[in-house]
């Protein structure tokens, strides 16, 4: 039976091709773009670490001093605070991350010193966060303690120094300090770069950034302080001119992050209660000051609450939809006329013994093949609406690719939309009163 | 106008196509009125105002200054660069419009409420940087030379500030700006001028020139950034020549390409986005209102081709051809007038969850009527072709069975 409706369908569109060809084009226009900006959303609000994410917390307090309150906690610790909760190792892991600019002077001769975005560390910051080596592995525990000279770098990097090759126990001259290659990370883009999401929240939605390549070089926190203090990247500053860049580990700045490991929920209330006791105790001791503002967050909930995802993004996400909504309704409207401008065929089927379910039954295969059609043209457009995006000046343009679970949601969305375009329509025609269109005849 | 009453009638005989068509108008109203306001502040926001001559200025952004160089680097390469050809002044600054933001900072602007809640961007300039950027003084006072100070931290150690006239207008409404405190972290400094305009770095459609003006001195903390104000049309000859002198007189500093550079082409990169994004939403728009019209063409065409015997009635007895094109073009304006009272009221629902979400203002009223303009002339586009075949229908088709 659903051979012979489509067969029927086929010939039906044939008939009237112009108007065939207005509804397909619409549901693949309205397809293109609506399965193009969700492609790109996709991309940019999915989990960045899915086995993980919920595991991983950011513990916060506020340890500015002086007479200007905070209504919430700075995005970074100052480095006293992250470094006694990190020491305390109340959790299986736990890391300190800071956002350093440093000074590679390559060792080929004729290459012009560059700057690199750099990562001060802690050696659990690899594991944490599941980050892949290519060569070599993270620098110890005991190595970090004595601030070795050691360094991990990105595969880019790599690629830039080395031409690709095995580096480990080679050196690299950072901020004119020697350091020996320990590892090399393989291929790492996470999305968004979600370890280090600093005042997102204050670029008006404007955080595409965030979506580029993750740093080149990791440093061991301790020799990142030694060689690149002056280049740490503060949140802010807050003090009475004890902001002195060469002395970060004691200045009045919340330049440190702390990311802890918390594999459960009784783990997650202790840890909380610990950053509670923590803050409570520092101030009985007077360092800190301010009223309390204790916060930890998971990494999803902090993803969030930076709005990592472009405004931009998704407000086309908004608009695609809404366009194809429209199309629909279009689809909607040219189904009727299509329909009951075959009333008189329709009259003859049910004369001659077509039951209403069969009529609507044939009605919904037709708007289907035309859902179908246009799910494959708009297929086209995702293609070429994806192709336009790459094209974009935007950091996030190069991870933007057509998939399968891309291909298979238009069609299904395709198919859905013009179905459901069709049930009015389709009950519409299995109403026609077959005396009445035989009598016209 | 007579003719509206048995239009009406007619469309009562296809309501539900009437409705669709009208409430597909009514959704490509919210959505056109909204996409056409995103993309008119994106442009508006590429054209921002700078308060500075763009066209007569270079920007040399240098990367990785430790502070034993800056104490020397500042005032040496400020006097270096100053000597160029066609170099009409330097300033040393802590950030350039276009450039990476430098100053942000939370502020207070009464004393006596403890929680800062409103944050700006603090240039920090040198003796040169008014005179250098162009800057329009509207009331108050430049700094005096006695009000420099070195940097401590991130900011001077000074105690006057310069700030932008519309952000003063904000932060004070209604009062003299002059001599309010505004204050940073432990300092507290005061309005001592107003200038016209300064944008902040990153302009963007929330905060263009939330921005102040602080004295220092070059040297440590402030060597990284030199704006030169060039003789006109220079502006790429004498960034040229001023990488030049620095690749060969100062091998241990890095230019940082991406804040260097003739300002107008650091602001053409910097909205480059803005712009790409600017033309994407053109494009949406305009397969919205592909889209439509060919809704429009094939629900009009159909009507027209089941109206083919009363058309032909008409005709036989003696409406014109002008009388039936008259009468599609008549019911098209009807309908899309319909849908457009109801788009108007989505639209705001529109806005309004935009607002909510994405910070954005509400649609402002007069996007009404140029989305209420452009879908009524698309729908008598689109509904020409149909209409005129219709008016095509010779009279003898009355006396015909189909």
């Amino acid at each position: 039976m659903l051979g012979y409706y489509f067969f029927l369908a086929l010939r039906s569109l044939r008939r009237t091709r112009m108007l065939t060809a207005l509804m397909v084009l619409a549901i693949a226009v309205g397809i293109g773009a609506s399965m193009t900006t969700l492609s790109v959303m996709f991309l940019l609000s999915g989990d960045p670490l899915p086995a993980k994410s919920g595991k991983l917390f950011f513990p916060q307090l506020d340890p500015s001093t002086g007479a200007t309150l905070r209504h919430t906690p700075m995005d970074l610790l100052d480095y006293t605070s992250a470094h006694d909760l990190w020491q305390a190792h109340r959790a299986p892991r736990q890391a300190m991350l800071a956002n350093a600019a440093t000074r590679v002077q390559p060792t080929v001769s004729g290459q012009a010193p560059f700057i690199v975005q750099t990562l001060a560390t802690t050696s659990d910051f690899f594991p944490m966060f599941n980050v892949p080596f290519r060569y070599g592995s993270a620098w110890s525990a005991q190595d970090e303690q004595r601030a070795a000279r050691e360094v991990v770098i990105s595969s880019t990097l790599n690629q830039r120094l080395f031409g690709g090759a095995n580096s480990v126990g080679r050196d690299v001259v950072i901020n004119g300090a020697q350091l020996r290659v320990v590892g090399v990370l393989d291929d790492w883009r996470p999305r968004p770069r979600f370890y280090m999401v600093v005042g997102a929240r204050f670029s008006g939605g404007d955080t595409a950034d965030l979506y580029g390549p993750p740093h080149d070089v990791y440093l061991p926190m301790p020799t990142g302080v030694d060689i690149a203090q002056a280049d740490m990247q503060p949140f802010t500053c807050w003090s009475d001119g004890m902001v002195d860049p060469h002395h970060m580990t004691t200045a009045a700045c919340a330049w440190v992050a702390l990311w802890v490991e918390l594999p459960d929920v009784a783990a997650r209330d202790a840890y909380r209660r610990f950053l509670d006791d923590y803050d409570d105790q520092q101030r009985s001791i007077g360092r800190l000051t301010h009223p309390k503002l204790t916060r930890m967050m998971s990494l999803h909930e902090w993803l969030d609450f930076q709005q990592v995802v472009p405004a931009d993004v998704k407000l086309q996400t908004w608009l695609a939809f809404a366009f194809l909504l429209i199309c629909l309704f279009n689809t909607v409207g040219l189904l009727l006329a299509k329909f009951i401008g075959r009333s008189n065929e329709i009259g003859v089927r049910r004369a001659l013994g077509a039951s209403r379910k069969a009529i609507f039954g044939q009605c919904l295969v037709e708007a289907g093949l035309i859902g179908l059609i246009g799910g494959l043209f708009g297929l086209f457009m995702t293609v070429a609406g994806i192709y336009a995006i790459r094209q974009q000046p935007v950091a996030y343009a190069d991870l933007v690719a057509v998939d399968m679970p891309v291909f298979v949601l238009a069609l299904g969305l395709s198919l859905g939309a013009s179905l459901l375009a069709g049930v009015f329509p389709a009950f519409r025609a299995s109403r026609v009163a077959p005396a009445l269109q035989l009598k016209v005849q | 106008m007579m003719q509206i009453a048995p239009i009406l009638a007619a469309l009562k005989k296809h309501r539900m196509a009437t409705f669709l068509i009208a409430m597909e108008i009514a959704l490509a109203c919210a959505v056109l009125c909204n996409a056409l306001y995103l993309v008119v502040e994106r442009v508006r926001l590429s054209h921002v105002e700078t308060g500075v001559d763009d066209d007569r200025l270079v920007a040399i952004s240098l990367a990785g200054v430790d502070d034993a160089q800056a104490m020397d680097l500042g005032p040496r390469l400020r006097q270096k660069l100053g000597s160029l050809a066609d170099v009409e002044s330097v300033a040393v600054a802590n950030a350039t419009p276009f450039g990476p933001q430098a100053g942000e900072a939370g502020f207070r602007i009464d004393p006596n409420d403890p929680v800062y809640r409103i944050q700006a961007h603090f240039y920090l300039g040198d003796q040169g940087f008014a005179k250098t950027l162009g800057l329009r003084l509207v009331s108050g006072r430049w700094f005096t030379p006695d009000e420099y100070a070195p940097v401590e931290g991130f900011l001077p150690k000074a105690s006057s500030l310069l700030v932008d006239a519309d952000y003063a207008a904000k932060l004070w409404p209604g009062q003299n700006p002059l001599g309010k405190p505004v204050l940073v972290t432990n300092l507290t400094f005061r309005v001592v001028g107003v200038v016209a305009r300064m944008v902040r770095p990153n302009p963007n459609p929330f905060a263009a020139s939330n921005s102040f003006i602080t004295p220092a001195l070059a040297g440590k903390g402030m060597a990284s950034v030199y704006l030169l104000r060039v003789a006109p049309g220079k502006a790429a000859d004498v960034f040229a020549r001023a990488t030049a002198m620095i690749t060969r007189d100062e091998p241990s500093v890095i230019l940082d390409a991406t804040a260097s550079g003739p300002l107008t082409q650091l602001r053409d990169a910097y909205f480059a986005n803005t712009r790409s994004m600017a033309i994407m939403m053109v494009g949406v728009i305009a397969a919205l209102l592909l889209v439509s019209a060919l809704g429009i063409v094939g629900l009009a065409s159909f009507w027209v081709q089941q109206r083919r015997q009363q058309i032909g009635i008409r005709r036989a007895i003696g409406a014109t051809r002008r009388d039936i094109l008259h009468y599609f073009q008549l019911e098209n304006f009807l309908i899309v007038g319909g849908g457009i009272v109801v788009g108007m009221v989505l639209a705001y629902v529109l806005s309004a969850v935009l607002m909510k979400q994405y910070e954005l203002p509400l649609l402002p009223a007069y996007y009404l009527p140029y989305g209420a303009l452009i879908l009524w002339l698309l729908g008598q586009l689109a509904v020409l072709g149909p209409a005129r075949r219709a008016a095509a229908v010779p009279p003898v088709v009355a006396t015909r069975n189909i």
